[in-house]
């Protein structure tokens, strides 16, 4: 099975999950995460969002990430999902979801590649609010969630992005 | 030193001011950094939204790159605004 989906039909997060663990008898633990669409942002009410990404170096970036999460955990599969293209409220966005033999390292390996993927997978957000449509800022947050695993993240921080 | 070409592509706010994709000529042996001053030094648009200061990321040959990198011929590059996917 694929280990990276960027699609923009939706995900079934039983069929994913039973997916990876298929076959996989030394599978004690599962983690996984799933991003959705909220109805508003800082700006208000968000009534769309739309998900641009960069095709080729997005899947290229994400495997990446997988594998450096198998360096780093003792894990046994992951397994991403991302959704591009128009995205309403309630939808959802992205799984990331991971087997390991026990919890302790799945559920760390499904928090390092979810601050990974906030910042370094090329992937911009416009939402669309009573003001109109406007790109989302990154966070200065993610990058330290990132730098957390002692990854200098480099993406929000400093400089304001052109709007 | 001879000119080299590059294919450079614009994504996001970048992608809507600059459209999605253009060949640039640029000397032999330039680093992605002064790629960007080409690029700048166009004006109009292109100083707007590339500016020093404005928060614009790279990535060559679909991997995330400093501004120090030289650029090889022939490669892919992408300039882009911060990344917020998840």
């Amino acid at each position: 099975m694929a280990r990276v989906s960027i699609q923009t039909h939706d995900f079934d997060l039983g069929s994913e999950v039973a997916a990876l663990r298929d076959g996989d008898g030394g599978v004690g633990a599962v983690v996984s995460f799933v991003g959705t669409v909220r109805d508003r942002s800082s700006e208000g009410a968000v009534s769309q969002l739309e998900l641009e990404h960069y095709p080729g170096m997005t899947e290229r970036s994400i495997e990446a990430m997988i594998d450096a999460a198998h360096v780093r955990f003792d894990i046994r599969g992951a397994r991403v999902v991302h959704r591009v293209g128009l995205l309403q409220p309630q939808e959802q966005i992205v799984l990331v979801a991971v087997t390991s033999a026990h919890r302790g390292q799945a559920f760390q390996a499904c928090e390092f590649l979810m601050d990974y993927l906030k910042t370094q997978a090329p992937f911009w957000k416009k939402e669309t609010t009573p003001d109109g449509a406007r790109w989302v800022d990154a966070r200065v947050a993610d990058d330290a969630a990132l730098e957390r695993w002692g990854i200098a993240a480099g993406n929000g921080s400093g400089t304001a992005a052109p709007r | 030193m001879s000119d080299i070409t590059v294919q450079v592509r614009y994504f996001a706010a970048l992608r809507e001011a600059l459209g999605s994709s253009e060949s640039v000529a640029l000397p032999e042996g330039s680093t992605l950094g002064q790629l960007r001053d080409v690029l700048l030094a166009r004006g109009g648009r292109y100083a707007e939204v590339l500016a020093r200061g404005r928060a614009v990321r790279c990535a060559l040959n679909q991997v995330m790159a400093d501004e120090s990198v030289v650029v090889p011929a022939g490669a892919e590059v992408a300039f882009f605004p911060p990344v917020t996917g998840g």
